[in-house]
C-alpha cells in the first residue's frame, strides 16, 4: 500500500485550517460590521450624550448654524409608520397568496407564480424607488387630489410590493411544513379546503408565519433607496398616510455623503446606523427562534 | 345515493368562493407588477438601443448612453464574486462537511442568518468605516467591491450548504470506504455533485450586487466619471467607478431637465440586467435538476 507523500498531508491540513478560517468568518464579520461602525460614531456617544433627547425628541437640525439638535424621535416615526403600512398591506396579501400557491393551485400554474414571485423579489431598490417616484407619485397625486404624492401611502405601498415575496415564500414552507397526517384526518372527516385551511392550516402554521412577517418587517425596517426616493423629506412625526416623511434609513443615505468626516453630524449618522443594526439584529434573532421553535416539534 | 344534499352544495360553494378570494389576492400581488414593467417598458422605448448601452452619458448626463456605469457595475460585480464566492463554499463546507452540531455551529448560523439582515445602509457605513478608512483604500473600486462581497456572502453560504446536504451521505461514504481523505471526498465527489445549487445561488447574488445602490454609494461610485468608450479596461481597481444602480438613482433626483425616456431606459436596462440574470439561474436549476442521476 502507498503511503502518502508529507507534502500532501500538510497541503491537506493547510486547506482544512483555511476551511475552518472560512466557517468562522461569518462571527467575524458580524462582530466587525458592529466595531467598525461603532468605531467611527463612537464619539458622539462620549462627548455629552443625552440618551432622553436623543431618542425622544423630534428635533432634527443637524445642520443649524446657531442650535444644533440630534432628536430622532420623527425619524424613528418615519420608520415605523411607512413598515406598519406596508406590513398591513403585504401581511394579508401575502399570507392569501401563500396560502393559495400551496393549497389551491393546480400543479402547472404553481411552478409559474413561484417563478414570478422570485422575480418580484428580484427587482432592485432602487427601481422600486424609481416605480414610487414616477409612477405611484401621479398615480396618488391624481386618485387623491394631494399637491404631493411622496407620502407614507407610495412608501408604504412599494415596501408591501418588496416585502411580499418573502412573505409568501417563507410562509408556503410553513404551511407546506405542516404534516400530512393533520390534513388527511381533517379531509377524513369531511371538511371543504377553506375549513381544512382556516381550522387545522393556519394555526399549525402560525409559528411560521409569524417568521415570515418578522423577516418581512426586518426587510421594510431596512430598506433604504425605495424610501429615500419615495417618502419625501420631510423631517416630522406624520400625523396621516398622505404626509411626508423621512426615515432613519434614508436620513443616513441622504446626508452621509455632505457630512464632513468625523464631524459630529458625521458621528450622529454611525449611531443611527448602530440603532438599525440593533433593530434588524432583534427582529432577525426573534425570527429564528421562532423558526427553531417550529423544527423542534 | 350520491345526490348532491343542501349542505354538500353549500360546502363546495363555500370552496370555490375560498378559492376566488385567495386568487384575486394573488393577482393583486403579481398584476401590478407586470402592468408597472410594461409601463417603464413603453416609456423607455424612444431611447432603448445598442447605442444607448455603449456610448458614455453626455451633457451633464442629459444625453448620451449608459456605458461608464454599465461597464462599472460589471467590474464591482465581477470583483465582488470572485471574493465572496470562494470564502462562502468554503464556509459552507466548513458547515457542513467537518463541524459537528454544537454551539459553534449554532452561533455560526445565527451570525449569518444576521449578516444577511443586516441594512443596506448599514453595509456602507461598515464599508466605509472599515475598507476605505482604517484600510485606507479610499473610495474606490476594491471598496465598494469588497463591502459587495460581505453582503452577498450570507446568501452564498445557505444555499451552498444547502447544495451540499442534498448529495446523499452514500456518496461520501463510498469515497471513505477506499480510504479517501475528507478533503479528497469533498474535492472530487461531493463539490462536482452540488455544483448546480451552488452555481444558481451565486449567480443569483450577481443580480443582487448589480442592483444595489446603497453600499457602493459611499464606497466607492461616484456621480460622473469620464472614461475612454470601446475599450473593456477602462477603470483601474483604485479608480472610483460609475454604476448602473446609482446612476439611476442621480438622474432621476439630481438632475433637472432630463429628455422624458432617459431614467426610464435606465430603469429598464436594470431591471433587465436582473431578471434576465435571475432567469438564467431558473433555468440552470431547471435544467440541472433533470439530469440528477439520482
Amino acid at each position: 500500500m502507498q503511503t502518502r507523500r508529507r507534502w500532501e498531508i500538510l497541503v491537506e491540513a493547510a486547506i482544512e485550517s483555511l476551511i475552518r478560517l472560512c466557517g468562522v468568518s461569518a462571527i467575524l464579520f458580524v462582530f466587525g460590521i458592529f466595531f467598525f461602525v461603532f468605531r467611527e460614531g463612537a464619539g458622539f456617544l462620549f462627548s455629552g450624550f443625552n440618551a432622553r433627547e436623543f431618542f425622544t425628541s423630534p428635533e432634527w437640525y443637524p445642520t443649524s448654524q446657531s442650535h444644533v439638535r440630534y432628536g430622532v424621535l420623527a425619524l424613528i416615526a418615519g420608520t415605523a409608520s411607512v413598515t406598519a403600512l406596508a406590513m398591513a398591506i403585504a401581511v394579508p396579501f401575502g399570507v392569501g397568496a401563500a396560502i393559495f400557491v400551496s393549497e389551491f393551485c393546480g400543479p402547472r400554474w404553481k411552478e409559474a407564480l413561484k417563478i414570478t414571485i422570485e422575480l418580484l423579489a428580484a427587482i432592485p431598490s432602487v427601481v422600486w424607488g424609481f416605480i414610487g417616484l414616477t409612477v405611484m407619485n401621479p398615480l396618488i397625486m391624481w386618485g387623491f387630489g394631494v399637491p404631493i404624492g411622496l407620502t407614507v401611502l407610495n412608501g408604504g405601498v412599494v415596501l408591501a410590493l418588496m416585502s411580499v415575496p418573502i412573505i409568501v415564500s417563507i410562509g408556503e414552507d410553513a404551511i407546506r411544513a405542516v404534516p400530512d397526517s393533520y390534513r388527511e384526518a381533517a379531509l377524513a372527516l369531511g371538511v371543504t379546503r377553506w375549513q381544512l385551511v382556516y381550522r387545522v392550516l393556519l394555526p399549525a402554521a402560525k409559528n411560521g408565519l409569524l417568521a415570515a412577517v418578522l423577516l418581512g418587517v426586518g426587510r421594510a425596517a431596512g430598506e433604504t433607496m425605495a424610501v429615500l426616493m419615495a417618502t419625501g423629506h420631510a423631517v416630522k412625526i406624520p400625523t396621516s398616510v398622505m404626509d411626508s416623511v423621512r426615515t432613519l434609513t434614508a436620513t443616513i443615505a441622504a446626508e452621509l455623503g455632505e457630512a464632513p468626516v468625523h464631524s459630529e453630524h458625521y458621528q450622529v449618522l454611525f449611531i443611527i446606523g448602530i440603532l438599525l443594526f440593533s433593530i434588524t439584529f432583534v427582529v432577525n434573532l426573534t425570527a429564528d427562534l421562532v423558526v427553531r421553535g417550529i423544527k423542534r416539534r | 345515493m350520491f345526490k348532491a344534499t343542501p349542505l354538500t352544495r353549500r360546502k363546495a360553494y363555500a370552496e370555490r368562493a375560498a378559492q376566488a378570494v385567495f386568487l384575486a389576492m394573488t393577482l393583486t400581488m403579481v398584476v401590478p407588477l407586470v402592468v408597472i414593467v410594461a409601463y417603464l417598458f413603453v416609456q423607455a422605448w424612444p431611447i432603448l438601443s445598442l447605442d444607448f448601452l455603449l456610448t458614455v452619458p453626455t451633457h451633464g448626463m442629459r444625453a448620451g448612453g449608459i456605458w461608464s456605469p454599465l461597464l462599472g457595475t460589471l467590474y464591482l460585480v465581477a470583483l465582488s464574486l470572485v471574493v465572496a464566492t470562494p470564502i462562502g463554499v468554503l464556509a459552507a463546507v466548513f458547515l457542513n462537511e467537518y463541524a459537528r452540531e454544537s454551539w459553534v455551529t449554532r452561533v455560526i448560523n445565527l451570525a449569518v442568518v444576521n449578516l444577511a439582515g443586516v441594512p443596506s445602509i448599514v453595509h456602507a457605513l461598515f464599508g466605509l468605516g472599515a475598507f476605505v478608512l482604517f484600510a485606507h483604500m479610499g473610495k474606490s473600486i476594491l471598496a465598494a467591491s469588497l463591502t459587495l462581497a460581505i453582503m452577498t456572502l450570507p446568501v452564498i453560504i445557505a444555499s451552498t450548504k444547502e447544495a451540499l446536504s442534498s448529495v446523499p451521505m452514500a456518496f461520501r461514504e463510498a469515497c471513505w470506504n477506499v480510504g479517501a481523505t475528507r478533503w479528497q471526498t469533498i474535492w472530487h465527489v461531493v463539490l462536482p455533485n452540488s455544483i448546480s445549487g451552488i452555481l444558481t445561488g451565486v449567480i443569483l447574488q450577481v443580480s443582487r450586487a448589480a442592483g444595489e445602490t446603497a453600499p457602493i454609494m459611499f464606497t466607492g461610485a461616484v456621480f460622473y466619471k469620464a472614461i475612454p468608450e470601446g475599450t473593456l479596461f477602462a477603470y483601474g481597481l483604485f479608480d472610483q467607478c460609475m454604476a448602473l444602480s446609482m446612476h439611476l438613482f442621480t438622474i432621476s433626483t439630481q438632475v433637472p431637465d432630463l429628455p422624458k425616456a432617459l431614467p426610464y431606459g435606465a430603469a429598464v436596462v436594470l431591471l433587465g440586467v436582473v431578471l434576465i440574470v435571475n432567469a438564467l439561474a431558473i433555468v440552470l436549476r431547471i435544467h440541472l435538476r433533470s439530469r440528477k442521476k439520482w
